[in-house]
């Protein structure tokens, strides 16, 4: 228990001043804008407007820009923002087999239709400090721009489309299916998770939840603690247009293209009497450009469907309570941090006792070497 | 709609600069912003889910000739809501609707798919062809 202290204004006037001017850092140093975080820590950002769940790049740039580069910070001042505007609609579902696609990769299927595209990726990279950045860029190091390739791109009918793997296997009967029943899916954010918790409301969880516990989950799938062998059958990235359907209107309208990465995961299930043999699927999806999330979602979201598998339970992993309820940052931090928060009164109720139970001790040590004495 | 959403609002303000004829218009509901829950479908195809939430704006205006329009865009941008409401009012006149898709939509038409076009370039100088090097394919042996 803790309880309200009074007192300390000035004290945490001066101290929130103090934080001001950490944030700004050397005045002599050049002031960074919200734009420059926006398109030049684009994945800072891609991973506050994910974990922070509201999709406004400009938003999430301030918000690390205000917390110092602090990620969980940010994400907990997107959150609170978000609670200050009414919900006007729900989308659509997106069709991420629309998604005009700036990355895809399969690390199962060499040819696939459409072939791998790389992207902008980390991968292949050396790793190594790039001193060039340490100068300073100049606009004619920029890479040029590849020549406009219509060829191939009007075939789809514009923007780079590309048919899903998952899908295709699925048509061949050796992915297990997903066909939209029609039904409506829990939110979280409107209803407390009640456990167990089905596939809609884990997914919400996941991909809201804090990469690195999201990824360290899913690694520990991968060293036994968990569900099989997974293969990447694809990973995507792009953009994806989000539809709403007004009732006012009564037919559907664009807001505009989101970034999302997806990412299929396959597992291979030998079948039952009822599921025959086939890869079955995990699935991960979120905003932004964030590969290793969405590859950890999909790692965990197979985990988590031991029912439905019949699969022997070996990590936290598949336990949906201890994962659920431990993936978001904002409550973990707010509960590890809430221990700063004054418990003077819980602490001395503690000190008391451990005074009464030390002289207890002592008492009844006395009395035992009295008890020898008298022997 | 779609075309006037996706359009920065630089783009349509420009646009709508370029028409001859301006009609006067007032608020039905004014720009308002709020949350989008994005859904996702389970799996890529299946039953839906929601991700997450956006910002977006809304706006109905209506023409002093009494004809409603209505916008929708992402983001927290009243006036682009406006505009993008102003112009849909303007496109429910079907006598102008010829002229107002050559003044205002090619424009902002041709400028996404200039915009799409460079991305997609960009994208596909990045397709690769990998090779399976196949072991014990030794033409001596």
């Amino acid at each position: 228990m803790y309880v309200a202290v009074k007192g300390g204004e000035r004290a945490i006037d001066e101290a929130h001043k103090l934080l001001d001017k950490e944030r700004r850092g050397d005045p002599a140093t050049p002031e960074m804008g919200v734009g420059q975080i926006r398109e030049q820590l684009g994945l800072a950002v891609d991973r506050i407007m994910c974990e922070g769940s509201l999709y406004d790049p400009e938003l999430a740039a301030l918000a690390l820009k205000q917390a110092q580069g602090d990620v969980v910070e940010a994400v907990f001042l997107l959150r609170a923002y978000r609670t200050t505007l009414p919900r006007l609609a729900a989308s659509l579902p997106v069709e991420t087999e629309e998604m005009d696609v700036r990355r895809r990769i399969s690390a199962s299927f060499k040819d696939l239709p459409g072939g791998q595209v790389l992207g902008p990726t980390f991968d292949y990279t050396h790793r190594l400090l790039d001193f060039g950045l340490l100068g300073g860029e100049r606009a004619a190091d920029l890479p040029d721009a590849p020549a406009p390739d219509a060829s191939g791109a009007e075939e789809e009918g514009g923007g780079n489309r590309l048919s899903g793997i998952a899908s295709l296997l699925a048509r061949e009967g050796l992915a297990e299916a997903s066909e939209d029943d029609g039904s409506v899916p829990g939110d979280l954010t409107r209803d407390p998770l009640v456990y167990p918790a089905d596939r809609s409301l884990r997914l919400q969880a996941l991909a809201r939840g804090d990469e690195g516990f999201v990824l360290s989950m899913g690694y520990s799938t991968q060293r036994g603690f968990g569900s099989g062998h997974p293969f990447a059958g694809e990973i995507r990235m792009g953009g994806v247009e989000v539809e709403i359907a007004p009732e006012e209107l009564g037919f559907p309208v664009a807001l505009g293209e989101i970034t999302l990465t997806e990412c299929q995961m396959l597992f291979k299930d030998t079948g039952d009497a009822v599921r025959p043999p086939q890869f079955a699927r995990g699935y991960g999806l979120a905003f932004g450009r964030c590969e290793r999330k969405a590859m950890a979602m999909a790692l965990v979201d197979r985990a988590l469907r031991v029912q439905e598998f019949g699969d022997a339970v070996k990590g936290p992993a598949q336990d949906q309570e201890f994962v659920l309820s431990h993936c978001d940052n904002v409550e973990a931090s707010g509960f590890v941090q809430h221990l700063k928060l004054p418990h003077h009164v819980d602490f001395q109720a503690e000190l008391e006792s451990l005074r009464r139970l030390r002289a207890s001790r002592e008492s009844r040590k006395d009395d035992a070497a009295k008890g020898e004495e008298a022997c | 709609m779609s075309l006037l959403a996706r359009s920065p609002r630089e783009a349509v303000e420009r646009a709508v600069k370029t028409l001859p004829d301006q009609v006067a218009y007032g608020f039905l509901r004014r720009p308002e912003t709020g949350l989008c829950m994005v859904r996702g479908r389970i799996g890529g195809t299946g039953p839906a889910f929601n991700l997450g939430e956006m910002t977006m704006t809304r706006c109905v205006v209506r023409t002093a000739d009494g004809r409603v329009g209505y916008g929708y865009v992402a983001g927290r941008d009243r006036r682009h809501a406006e505009l993008a409401a102003y112009c849909d009012a303007l496109l429910q006149d079907e006598a102008a609707r010829p002229g107002l898709d050559a003044l205002l939509l090619a424009p902002l038409r041709g400028e996404l798919a200039r915009r799409r076009e460079r991305r997609t370039a960009e994208t596909r100088a990045t397709r690769v062809e990998f090779f399976t090097l196949v072991r014990g394919e030794d033409h001596n042996g």
